[in-house]
């Protein structure tokens, strides 16, 4: 099993396309790889009870959902063959529209990233101590719980 | 032994704190969970889970660590 080191997934704000364009640039020089595969969660503008959301301000407990984002890590590279795998999400205020997670997973053939791809991001909404504020237009809110 | 609690999300909301120091004496989690529960009445009708040492536990766990995590349902995503 490779042994990775525990890496600090969170980024202030929103993640910005530049920083998804850059990430996918970085990837040119490892010609290993045959298929990338990414997914990008986004900040949903859900309407309740007639109130539109217009942001989300994300905390966490860093340490553990580090540790935790290190387990799915390994987890997956033990479970696909992998070239590498990359996962930032956000903290703080995030608006509706704007992406606040980023998992970006590469390998020689596109069969193992289609499925890694899924179960990274399922054991993300499921393992990871990350909290959710969801901010109304009108400054109002709720905590967001994942279905 | 002195313990720090952490409360995070809707929980440091309800309870108006995000840390506490408190003496404990007792030994598994649910032994401080009722604790919690007298002096923060609002967290019983709250779903939440408890972990220490990075990891969830149950009300049979044993306290261990000095500082104990109080998390509501996870959002992230």
């Amino acid at each position: 099993m490779k042994n990775h080191k525990l890496k600090n997934v969170f980024r202030e704000g929103a993640i910005t396309t530049e920083f998804i364009a850059n990430s996918i640039a970085k990837h040119q020089v490892k010609t290993s790889i045959g298929a990338h595969n990414i997914f990008l969660g986004q900040v949903r503008a859900d309407e309740i009870n007639a109130k539109k959301v217009a942001a989300i301000d994300y905390t966490a407990h860093e340490d553990m959902a580090n540790h935790k984002f290190h387990e799915i890590r390994e987890a997956a590279f033990l479970k696909f063959d992998l070239t590498c795998m990359h996962i930032y999400h956000s903290l703080g205020m995030v608006k509706s529209g704007e992406i606040c997670l980023f998992v970006f997973v590469s390998s020689k053939r596109r069969k193992e990233v289609f499925p890694a791809i899924e179960f990274i991001v399922e054991e993300i909404k499921l393992k990871i101590p990350v909290f959710g504020k969801e901010i109304f237009e009108d400054q109002t809110h709720q905590w967001k719980v994942n279905s | 032994m002195m313990i720090t609690i952490k409360y995070f999300g809707l929980l440091a909301e309800v309870t108006g704190c995000r840390s506490e120091k408190m003496n404990f004496s007792c030994t598994t989690i649910s032994d401080l969970k009722e604790i919690l529960f007298q002096k923060h009445k609002v967290l019983k009708n709250k779903k939440f889970k408890i972990a220490q040492h990075n990891e969830l536990n149950t009300d049979k766990t044993k306290v261990t660590s000095s500082e104990i995590a109080l998390l509501p349902p996870f959002a992230g995503g």
